[in-house]
């Protein structure tokens, strides 16, 4: 194996000398300790190396050793359910190792060699395969049917393949001859270079929404399976809860969790709330179809630059298999700032606010990894990703933001008044927008209600006219407007306190999108028949008078199975509403 | 590694010394600085090269010339002699001892820096600290292993509310809880204040002090806090004490890393701050939390000044976006005589929502806290609505909520300095002020709510 000498340690940035042999991108160990780190810039017989782990003690004439291959994360069986570092080394064999702190220089394997699984063939000898057949299954948890597929670039005849029954993860699946005769291997456990997508056989029209439980994202906002999209805020608006509320009741069959940068206690609260959770879909643990990979804050920074390309290659992986992998990466402004961290060692020119000049060109490739597609071996599957953002003072003209923007076609904007008002999620229905109205109409009309589309329309179309009320209304107080404009800030006002505003914990929590769409129903149905009752000289002040308007800003209370409450609520609101404009023709009549 | 000397520098510039190319000296190893009167100063390497080794000596290297100062060269990292005996004592900003004492015998010794925590080896926090103060119990609750800094002015009472914290948190009083107060570039009365006062709770023994005052060199800021924190983790980790740590002020850390950093020639990010910032703030504030089998438990309390009280400042804003939320204190509640001036809205506990309700504090405690924020918030809008149309000019409900917002302030933010309220009494206080407003205004708690705290009172 190659290897070379150090000559300068800054930081996270090495410099080594006689590496003329070494490779750009290769993965390589440092020093007496075997700090991992990767090979970024190579010049004549010098190397520049950004090291994955603290280069404290490090002293100029250690060794630099080649592993010969880039950046690789190893895929099998056993991923499901585990935490990982931003370099995939799992976290449970790092503490059984080294106690409670993560040090440095450790080596484990990510995937268990010696663990056993029991495996169904699901091909036979002489068979002739392609690339993305599946080979066989594993029961990788209750949740996940883990495919082991003939890997891209290989096809021919299957010469051997192992039995049903128990086998350890370091066994060969399967052994092929190819077409150039040559006998190949598929091993149960196989590796790939996290910044290569894994190829596919064709693009799809993400054309399926992304279920998520939260009504303004379901009714207004809605994403798409193998979509994309953003969520920034300021510190405080609610990023990581909403990450966790998707990760927790989107209809996705697989979850990676990426903790980029931020909070130790926010990977520990998933790792005791998910195996505790229940999948509203199935019953069983949320666990059983996560993977989280962890880069806190406090730990090194280039392996954070590294943890959103090892998030998307288990992404890819699963993807491959056939499911609809949905990947939060929380927060993307933390890998960007760490590319200008090194970005400032290596002393290349900055651009904006110190960010390199590649900034959106890797903000693009990340993005463009989602997607819903035909796999090589002929089944769907996709990836959709939830970026978060932390822009600095909440300003969302920032870098990060504005080229996040541009590659993403769904926009959850945090609002901080909204959040200081705790109205969570605090997605402001002015500034959000979604691509994906359009291409999961049809499905929403098909699977859940005709009226989906209509409804969103009229909402939002409520929502922005209020906007333009409120501001008079902060100007001139709300007695002097109109009556039909009072009715539009009531309505507004129901939407926004009995519609959008919904709690992260207990029964609201997860909204199927049937009560969502009824509750809206509702409100607008008052809506419609109120501004009615005002064209026919009925005054806004009777209407706001009923009693029954508490009710519709408590209609979340309804359990989701009382369909007929809905509709008891809607007969004797209208019932009333009738009344009250038949006592006003004729005040007399009722005394 | 032995421990190596050499004599003559080759350049001294601000507080850096450049050396030749030696070999076998490491990234980040410490060194003692020699000047030929026999002072010994630290200092630490902060580049390796073929060709040149650059050491950045803590407190500045003011009199020294390159001919005669020499360097040793350790061949270990920052680090602090630790035991029992801490405690009561107090240190400089490079943990030497500051009270005449003596050093800290027989103990273990730690690397400063610390390591990061392994997620899977951390406790999710969910104790609830019980302060006394309404405003931070029912909105903002502190949990045992936040890190929940506050964000204060000059001038604003911060130094008065962290000891009343310090003292009346119920993290205080066992036998096993400790106070670890790293004063980093603070007056010396803001220090005397903290040491008198926490000193006249009786808590004297349980105090540790780690103190780089205004006037010491600027450098030593940056290692004031990791020794205050390494202390911490072990009298939580290895001692299983519940520790509570009170930095301040992070603005004069920031500001030391600004320092360094220009004198480095790093390229600036915003406002001339360095681009690692955050990590290095954030290799400070994780250094909080419960470890899943450990007995101990390390609380963060940073103090720090926003720059023109301007939230979003580099130094409040990278801290927020880090912390278990803020404790933001606000000059115009102060200005009205209201302390604790507790400015709520802006303000959050991050870990809150694990720690209160059923089983923590009360049932309806979760609900209760959200309705007083939204009703509170719509305060703000009627308050500037009034401004322009006059207060006669408002809706009943209006009218109702401009009055909320006062009884809020007057009998729910204001308490004295010493006054420690009971949780329930605190929640009490809550239902009795939302009983004044229409039921109408309540959307954030549920009909049973209404029905069981609010009618009830009413009837």
């Amino acid at each position: 194996m190659n290897s070379g000498r150090i000559i300068t340690v800054n930081g996270p940035v090495v410099r080594a000398t006689g590496m003329r042999d070494f490779a750009m991108r290769e993965m390589v160990t440092v020093g007496k300790l075997s700090l991992l780190g990767e090979i970024i810039r190579l010049d004549g017989d010098d190397a520049l190396i950004q090291v994955y782990e603290d280069t404290a003690g490090v002293t100029v004439g250690e060794p630099v050793a080649g592993s010969g291959s880039p950046l690789s994360v190893s895929l099998g069986p056993g991923l499901m359910g585990s935490i990982f570092d931003g370099i995939g080394r799992p976290l449970a064999r790092l503490m059984e190792k080294e106690g409670a702190f993560v040090t440095r220089g450790v080596s484990v394997p990510q995937v268990d060699p010696d663990r056993t699984w029991e495996i169904t063939p699901l091909g036979k000898v002489g068979d002739v395969v392609t690339p993305g057949t599946v080979l066989a299954s594993v029961k990788e948890t209750s949740l996940v049917e883990h495919r082991i597929l003939v890997p891209a670039g290989l096809e021919g005849e299957i010469l051997s393949i192992l039995p049903a029954g128990f086998h350890r993860a370091s066994s060969v699946v399967a052994k092929i001859r190819d077409s150039r005769g040559k006998e190949r291997s598929v091993p149960m456990i196989s590796r790939w270079p996290v910044r290569t997508p894994r190829p596919i056989a064709e693009r799809l029209l993400p054309d399926e929404p992304l279920l998520t439980g939260q009504r303004v994202i379901d009714g207004l906002f809605p994403l798409s399976k193998g979509g994309v999209a953003a969520i920034p805020g300021g510190f405080g608006t609610g990023k990581t809860v909403t990450q966790h509320q998707l990760a927790k009741w989107s209809d996705a069959r697989i979850v990676i969790y990426i903790g980029c940068g931020e909070r130790g206690n926010e990977m520990t609260q998933v790792l005791e709330e998910f195996p505790v959770l229940e999948d509203p879909r199935s019953g069983r643990p949320l666990m059983e179809r996560t993977i989280l990979i962890a880069n806190t804050s406090n730990m090194p920074v280039a392996a954070r630059e590294a943890s959103i390309y090892t998030g998307i290659t288990l992404a890819e992986y699963y993807r491959d298999m056939g499911y609809d992998v949905a990947l939060m990466a929380d927060s993307t402004s933390r890998w960007a700032e760490a590319l200008r961290e090194i970005s400032g060692r290596l002393g290349e020119i900055p651009a904006e606010e110190g960010f390199p000049a590649y900034l959106p060109t890797r903000i693009a490739e990340f993005y463009e990894r989602a997607g819903k597609v035909t796999t090589l071996g002929g089944t769907r599957g996709s990836i959709s990703i939830i970026g978060a953002v932390s822009p600095p003072g909440g300003d969302f003209t920032e870098p990060v933001t504005r080229h996040t923007k541009r590659f993403i076609r769904c926009f959850w904007a945090l609002d901080q008044h909204l959040a200081r008002s705790r109205h969570f999620p605090a997605i402001s229905w002015i500034d959000s927008y979604s691509e994906y109205g359009d291409e999961v109409k049809d499905w929403y009309a098909a699977n859940v209600n005709p009226a989906w589309a209509s409804l969103r329309e009229r909402a939002r179309e409520i929502l922005a006219e209020d906007d333009k009320i409120q501001q008079i209304i902060r100007l001139v107080g709300e007695d002097v407007l109109p009556d039909d404009q009072k009715l539009t800030a009531l309505t507004a006002s129901l939407v926004k306190n009995g519609y959008l505003q919904q709690g992260a914990f207990g029964p609201d929590s997860y909204c199927p999108p049937e009560k969502g769409l009824a509750i809206l129903d509702l409100l607008l149905g008052f809506h419609e028949k109120a501004e009615r009752l005002l064209q026919r000289g009925c005054p806004f002040s009777l209407l706001r008078g009923m009693k029954e308007l508490v009710e519709l800003t408590h209609l979340r209370e309804i359990p989701a199975e009382k369909k007929e409450a809905f509709a008891d609520l809607k007969k004797r609101l209208f019932e009333r509403m009738e009344t009250v404009d038949r006592e006003r023709i004729a005040p007399g009549r009722e005394g | 590694m032995a421990v190596t000397e050499y004599v003559g520098v080759e350049k001294i510039t601000g507080p850096f010394l450049l050396l030749s190319g030696i070999p076998g000296v490491g990234y980040d190893e410490i060194v003692d600085v020699l000047s030929p009167d026999g002072g010994v100063r630290k200092g630490r390497v902060v580049l390796v090269d073929r060709n040149s080794t650059l050491v950045q000596v803590f407190s500045g290297t003011e009199g020294l010339a390159p001919a005669s100062t020499a360097v040793r060269f350790l061949g270990r990292e920052l680090e602090i002699s630790l035991s029992p005996s801490l405690l009561g004592r107090t240190f400089s900003g490079i943990g030497e001892p500051r009270d005449g004492c003596g050093p800290v015998l027989g103990g273990v010794r730690r690397a400063v820096n610390g390591s990061a925590i392994n997620p899977m080896a951390r406790e999710y926090p969910r104790d609830f600290i019980s302060t006394g103060i309404s405003s931070i119990d029912v909105l903002l609750t502190l949990i045992r292993g936040q890190k929940l800094p506050i964000f204060s002015g000059n001038g604003l009472p911060h130094n008065q509310l962290a000891v009343q914290i310090a003292t009346q948190s119920r993290l205080v009083g066992a036998e096993n809880f400790a106070v670890v107060f790293a004063g980093i570039g603070i007056k010396h009365d803001d220090a005397a204040y903290f040491q008198q006062r926490l000193s006249a709770h009786g808590q004297g023994g349980h105090l540790v002090l780690f103190l780089n005052l205004a006037d010491d060199p600027v450098i030593e800021r940056i290692a004031t806090p990791r020794f205050a924190l390494t202390a911490a983790e072990y009298l939580a980790f290895d001692l299983g004490m519940h520790v509570l740590v009170i930095m301040t002020d992070m603005t004069s850390y920031c500001e030391a890393l600004r320092e360094l950093s220009v004198a480095r020639g790093e390229v600036p990010s915003r406002k001339g701050y360095p681009s690692y910032l955050y990590s290095d703030l954030a290799s400070l504030y994780e250094r909080a939390g419960v470890l899943r089998n450990g007995r101990g438990s390390v609380t963060q309390i940073p103090i720090l000044t926003m720059p023109n009280d301007d939230i979003t400042h580099p130094i409040p804003d990278l801290t927020g976006f880090i912390t278990e939320g803020q404790v933001v204190l606000s000059r115009d509640l102060e200005a009205r005589g209201i302390y604790p001036p507790v400015e709520v809205l802006p303000s959050l506990s991050r870990l809150m929502k694990d720690g209160i309700g059923k089983g923590y504090t009360r049932e309806d405690h979760p609900d209760l806290a959200g309705q007083l924020f939204a009703s509170y918030s719509r305060v703000h809008d009627v308050r500037s609505l009034a401004g322009v149309v006059g207060e006669d000019e408002l809706s009943p409900a209006d009218r109702a909520s401009l009055s909320f917002g006062d009884a809020f302030e007057r009998s729910f933010l204001s308490q004295g300095g010493e006054e420690n309220r009971e949780i329930s009494q605190s929640l009490d206080l809550g239902w009795e002020l939302l009983s004044s407003l229409p039921v109408q205004e309540l959307s954030r708690l549920s009909m049973d709510e209404i029905e069981k705290y609010i009618r009830k009172k009413g009837a």
